[in-house]
């Protein structure tokens, strides 16, 4: 197909996600928090992650939010990544992992629903780490 | 079911004249016009957006750049004094079918959103301040809401906005609380681009004029759809664009009473608005012309004649009645679902537009779904972002008619919608 995206966008998978989100839910004793926004389309997320004791270790990543299912379903197969991997492995996402991730062409106008919990976990991971002052919300540029 | 209620327009000659309607989708979106992979039937149902041009329009504009293209009011030549004479009379159309008293009160602009920021600038930042107060109403689009808020933060003037009811009307009783004797102006929808609402803007205009305030009309959604008769509404100010009305995008109309517009200074400086210059001073240009500084929109404007002349062929009445047809017909198709949720007042009172949620599915996933079966409706939140959050939605899925569509193109949205309410189920 074209990358028109359309029905195609909403396969099983990620259908499967956004109605049963994995890991959903807050974390009382995560290591750091953050939220984000896509303001035109009103979805919202929230990603907790809970660092190893050797504070690089991303342990568990719990999200939260509202929106349409292909951000729903990017936080809930993005958390699913996430556990295991290092910090600096979250940095270095970029769309086409999001992209590669979701197995779906995601239509231009799309992208930034799906790429959402990604920037809100990597905002939350320079917020934690000191790169980055100042950033009440993460967001999303039209 | 009985014998389907004939069209009061002969859709099929229509049609023909839109060759874009032919148009298959679902390809390739990073390469303009059909190619390779559009292979599903276009349903355009996103008029209230922006409306198609017939050939009649499109023809127009292509005579104009290949007999006559030149600058106005400039040229002492043959081709400047054609599209001179060809400009001005596209004013003197507008007047006429607007019931305007003459082209003096026709201002071209960009579109109503400028309309709306040359009267906030010209008249508001002069005249208002922290004693005025400027009445809007809820349901107005981002082009009056934003732009008079902000006035009102330059000005101090305290904006005001009349309520919509669960009905999706303006509550006329809160608006006679809200309306008094230092409103200085008010600003209110002809037709709600999100609800469908045909508000009473005669009566408003009354109330306002009762405390010798003035009213601007924003008639972006009327004008193109229905009989308009600016000094019947006794509009002070009146807007509306050319490209929701079968003419090209970059111009809108901006109507002001005559007395209001002379008395008001220029929007914009430059060439074209001026009589004469000197290093010291300037003197304004007669109106209209005083309000379009700059080559104006000499394309645009002949185009707009010529969309008008093509609406005025099909009667103004028979473009109203057909859409109301069509959104009765789809607010009756929709509202069979129980768990599709259309804002708005009921079919058989509403302009030609539809906006609805499906309980479960996001306003953007929804119309990614219409999208893969060609149904093109806009989703978001329509530039009323305040109205959908006290409609506690953050988006909404509207689908809008014209001229040009067909009951069949509503089954068509019907089943794509009952198609993401299973893919979702």
């Amino acid at each position: 197909m074209g990358i028109g995206g359309g029905s195609d966008m909403y396969r099983q998978q990620i259908l499967d996600h956004y109605k049963n989100p994995r890991n959903y839910g807050e974390l009382d004793d995560a290591t750091f928090s953050h939220t984000g926004e896509n303001p035109s389309c009103g979805d919202t997320i929230t990603v907790d992650v809970r660092l190893d004791d050797d504070d690089e270790t991303i342990e568990y990543v719990a999200f939260s939010g509202d929106g349409c299912a292909i951000s729903q379903a990017s936080a809930s197969m993005l958390s699913e990544r996430l556990q295991g991997t290092t910090l600096e492995e979250l940095e270095a996402m970029d769309t086409e992992d999001i992209t590669e991730m979701l197995g779906v062409d995601i239509s231009p106008m799309r992208i930034k629903c799906a790429v959402l919990a990604r920037q809100v976990a990597q905002d939350g991971a320079k917020l934690y780490e000191g790169e980055l002052d100042d950033l009440d919300v993460t967001k999303t540029e039209d | 079911m009985g014998i389907q209620e004939p069209y009061p327009l002969d859709v099929e000659a229509v049609r023909a004249d839109f060759p874009i309607l032919e148009r298959k989708v679902g390809g390739d979106v990073t390469v303009p016009g059909e190619g390779e992979g559009d292979t599903t039937p276009l349903v355009y149902l996103d008029n209230a957006a922006t409306s198609h041009t017939p050939e009649q329009v499109v023809g127009a504009i292509a005579d104009y750049y290949r007999s006559y293209n030149s600058n106005v009011h400039r040229g002492i030549h043959q081709l400047s004094q054609e599209a001179s004479t060809a400009y001005e009379h596209a004013h003197d159309r507008v007047a006429e079918f607007v019931g305007a008293e003459g082209r003096e009160e026709v201002v071209f602009t960009k579109n109503t959103t400028e309309a709306e920021n040359l009267v906030a600038y010209a008249w508001g930042l002069n005249e208002l301040g922290p004693e005025d107060n400027v009445v809007l109403t809820e349901m107005e689009h981002h082009a009056s809401l934003v732009t008079w808020q902000q006035i009102g933060k330059k000005t101090g003037a305290d904006v005001r906005f009349v309520r919509v009811d669960d009905d999706g009307r303006l509550d006329m009783d809160h608006a006679r609380e809200l309306v008094d004797d230092d409103t200085a102006m008010a600003n209110v929808v002809h037709v709600s681009n999100t609800l469908g609402t045909v508000n009473p803007v005669a009566e408003f205009a009354d109330l306002v004029h009762d405390h010798d305030g003035l009213i601007f009309v924003d008639g972006a959604q009327s004008v193109p759809h229905m009989p308009v008769d600016v000094q019947a509404i006794d509009a002070d100010f009146f807007a509306f664009s050319g490209h929701k009305m079968c003419g090209p995008t970059g111009i809108g109309v901006l109507y002001g009473k005559q007395h209001l517009l002379e008395e008001m200074q220029p929007y914009l400086y430059g060439g074209e608005m001026i009589r004469k210059v000197t290093f010291e001073d300037s003197e304004w240009e007669d109106l209209p012309w005083k309000f379009e500084a700059g080559t104006p929109v000499i394309a645009q404007g002949i185009a707009l004649h010529a969309a008008i002349d093509y609406l005025e062929d099909l009667g103004m009445e028979n473009v109203h009645a057909h859409e109301q047809l069509l959104a009765e017909y789809a607010y009756d198709e929709l509202t069979a679902y129980d768990d599709v949720d259309i804002y708005g007042p009921p079919g058989d009172d509403r302009a030609g537009l539809v906006a609805f949620n499906v309980d479960g599915v996001h306003a953007h996933d929804l119309s990614s779904i219409l999208n893969d079966h060609g149904v093109a409706v806009r989703a978001g939140d329509h530039c009323t972002q305040p109205l959908h959050d006290k409609l506690g939605v953050p988006a909404s899925a509207r689908a809008s008619f014209y001229i040009y569509n067909t009951r069949e193109e509503i089954d068509e949205l019907v089943e794509a919608v009952d198609d993401a309410r299973q893919l979702f189920a």
